[in-house]
């Protein structure tokens, strides 16, 4: 009886002991809280800018003048300070995406090149209150971050266009060659279905590789003559089309395209 | 979590690869199609022979010569100029070169061949999808050699079927009036020709005054109205025999009669106690029918082609117009509410639609509108024209338009004309004398 008590409290005792060291709270450490970084914003015109003509530059500065009154007016510089002890030293990350913020409030038309620049101006400005070698570490690992990061928003916005259809100008400009090739078959009856889908696999100039009706079986279907005249003249547009008139990139996104032919709004008249 | 990931992979992987780029092709051209009638080859035996029979130097380019007529005349098609073939027909006939067919921009082509069998004429033709470089009908024709120009009708209505979808109408006839004389001493005959206006004979002396003649949708039948002894009689008319026969002496006023569409009933209107009503007449046991009772005038009956309806025209509002009933004569609906007078309605033989003439503002119109009265298209406008007649695919309209004379009474003429659905193929069809009333036959090579 007691050598079961004994087993079962120290299984329960072992139990609660794996418990505790599971818990996350437990397991936490505390939080390592890196120096602080003040950052500041500073116009960095003077130094980047081409020279301008001078009229150039003269309505340049007027623009530039109002510029400033308009990110004094949006970003007061005490609202700047009041950040300066909230920005919390966080991982690169985090640091990154403070100065994005506090980028776009104050320049938001500022190019690439630009928050390269201003990265390698805050080395300077950071010099005073914080250690050379770190600092140097973060903005070239910042550099190379932003560019990495810029560098695969393009990436995935090209990979995002393979997947889209065509604009509206480039199905535009397909359609209107169909229109001129296709000769609808005045004698069809308008008030059938007789919608004619055709796949088409096409090479990047825009000649046609294959084409395939996708309801080939309803051709030789009895009682569908209308369909089949459709269906062959639709493919006589395409053929006297060719090369269609497809957009000059993103061949991934087209190279297979379908087209829906249909009569019924001509035929109604 | 890498599970996680692969899983979320494999969802998002089949969407994207299935996301296929769709563009809505709605609208075309209305261009008649490019299409190449080579000329029949002929070998020089059987042109020799042909040559003794039918007094025809080159039957293939006879044939040939009406199929592009025909087809160009159904404003469908653009049969291109011979004078541009690269290729020879004996050729082309076997197995055409489709790059040179291609130059010349032709969508279809049309070859064949034409021989000389056993003192019958033989005509083999072939129907090419130029495009695609393919065959797409092959047909053979074996008669007798006077049929030749037949064989050609036979030729374009397939292909017109081939390449529209719908039957064609060439090989068909037309028989209408022949007017000659002064135009208030016309001499009036029961006249007969193909469609395209050759082959015409008379079929009546012109003694007495005849009017309206309709084919019968089933076989070669003609019913007419004929005035003897100034008393308005029907009659039944056998185009292959000649044979003709009175149906009946109606009294008063007796106007178009016309068959049902199985051909075993004639509808028409007569007067009767002052008051002109629709009656039909059983064929078979001459049993007069009548269907519609009202005071007013009912006129211009004709049938729907399942012969469940019948469209006349009425002035019951007051005003001439143009109504749908039951073929029993029960539940008269008006159809037709625009401006003017309508008259002389005529179901299509694919019927959906009802052909008519208008009078509005002193002129006259020809259109159509559908069964319900909704639709109204006024087609063509003239001084005055009259009495459509459908051509059995109910594509295209024939009908006859008079000139204005001057004020001496010269210059008046009647014309046979054609219009097709698109209002924009209008078209004088070539008669020997004047010409009114058509009416239009089913196909022969029915």
């Amino acid at each position: 009886m007691n050598r079961n008590v004994i087993i079962s409290f120290g299984l329960h005792t072992l139990l609660v002991i794996i418990t505790a060291m599971s818990l996350p709270f437990l397991a936490k450490k505390p939080i390592d809280l890196p120096p602080i970084i003040s950052v500041e914003l500073i116009q960095i015109t003077d130094k980047t800018n081409i020279p301008f003509a001078p009229k150039a530059k003269k309505i340049i500065e007027k623009v530039k003048e109002k510029e400033k009154k308009l990110v004094s007016e949006q970003a007061p510089p005490k609202k700047i300070k009041k950040q300066k002890p909230d920005a919390v030293p966080l991982p690169d990350e985090k640091i990154e995406k403070i100065k994005k913020i506090k980028d776009e409030k104050q320049n938001p038309e500022k190019v690439e090149t630009e928050i390269k620049q201003i990265s390698e101006f805050e080395k300077k400005e950071l010099f005073d209150s914080n250690s050379i070698a770190a600092l140097i570490d973060k903005s070239k690992t910042e550099s190379a971050e932003t560019n990495k990061k810029l560098d695969k928003i393009t990436q995935d916005q090209d990979k995002e266009m393979d997947f889209v259809g065509l604009t509206l100008s480039e199905e535009d400009t397909l359609k209107a060659q169909i229109f001129g090739c296709w000769s609808i078959p005045l004698g069809l009856p308008f008030n059938e279905d007789l919608l004619v889908r055709i796949k088409l696999q096409l090479k990047p100039d825009g000649s046609i590789i294959k084409t395939e009706i996708l309801d080939h079986a309803r051709m030789n279907r009895p009682g569908q003559a209308f369909y089949k005249v459709l269906a062959e003249s639709a493919l006589r547009a395409v053929k006297l089309c060719q090369p269609l008139r497809v957009p000059s990139t993103g061949y991934e996104r087209w190279k297979n395209m379908q087209l829906n032919f249909d009569a019924r709004e001509m035929l109604e008249g | 979590m890498l599970f996680r990931y692969l899983f979320i992979l494999l969802i998002l992987l089949p969407i994207k690869a299935f996301a296929l780029i769709e563009v809505d092709i709605t609208r075309g051209n209305l261009n008649p199609l490019p299409v190449a009638v080579s000329p029949l080859a002929i070998d020089k035996n059987s042109k020799d022979n042909f040559k003794k029979v039918l007094k025809k130097e080159n039957l293939g380019l006879e044939i040939s010569a009406i199929v592009e007529n025909n087809l160009r005349q159904s404003g469908l098609f653009n049969p291109l100029d011979k004078e541009a073939f690269l290729q020879e027909p004996e050729i082309a006939n076997l197995k055409p070169r489709f790059e040179d067919w291609n130059l010349i921009k032709a969508q279809a082509l049309v070859t064949g061949k034409v021989t000389f069998v056993d003192e019958k004429l033989r005509v083999e033709f072939r129907l090419w999808d130029v495009l695609a470089g393919k065959e797409i009908m092959a047909l053979a024709f074996t008669t007798v050699p006077s049929n030749w120009r037949r064989v050609g009708h036979i030729i374009t209505d397939k292909v017109y079927e081939r390449l529209t979808g719908e039957k064609g109408y060439f090989d068909t006839r037309i028989i209408y009036i022949s007017e000659e004389g002064p135009k208030t001493n016309r001499i009036k005959k029961l006249a007969i020709m193909d469609q395209d206006g050759f082959n015409n004979k008379f079929l009546t002396l012109g003694n007495e005054l005849v009017l309206t003649p309709r084919f019968s949708p089933t076989n070669q039948m003609v019913t007419y109205l004929s005035y003897f002894k100034n008393l308005p009689r029907v009659y039944l008319l056998d185009i292959e025999t000649g044979m003709q026969e009175v149906v009946g002496d109606f009294p008063g006023m007796t106007f178009a009669p016309r068959f049902s569409p199985n051909g075993k009933k004639i509808i028409m209107s007569f007067a009767k106690d002052g008051n002109s009503d629709i009656y039909t007449m059983d064929l078979e046991n001459r049993i007069v029918e009548r269907i519609s009772n009202h005071p007013s005038i009912d006129t211009s009956p004709s049938y729907s082609p399942d012969g469940k309806y019948i469209t006349f025209n009425s002035d019951r509002s007051g005003y001439q117009q143009i109504y749908v009933m039951n073929s029993n004569g029960k539940n008269v609906k008006r159809i037709s509410f625009g401006n003017g007078l309508y008259g002389t309605p005529v179901w299509s033989p694919r019927g959906d639609l009802i052909a008519f003439t208008k009078l509005h503002k002193g002129k006259f119109y020809i259109g159509v509108m559908r069964t319900d009265g909704s639709g109204e298209r006024l087609l063509t406008e003239n001084f005055y024209q009259e009495a459509p007649s459908w051509s059995p695919n109910g594509r295209v309209l024939i009908f006859y338009r008079e000139t204005k004379t001057n004020a001496k009474g010269e210059g008046f003429s009647a014309k046979l004309w054609s219009i097709d659905l698109t209002g924009y193929n209008e078209k004088m069809v070539e008669t020997e004398t004047d010409a009114s009333d058509p009416s239009w036959s089913s196909l022969l090579s029915n």
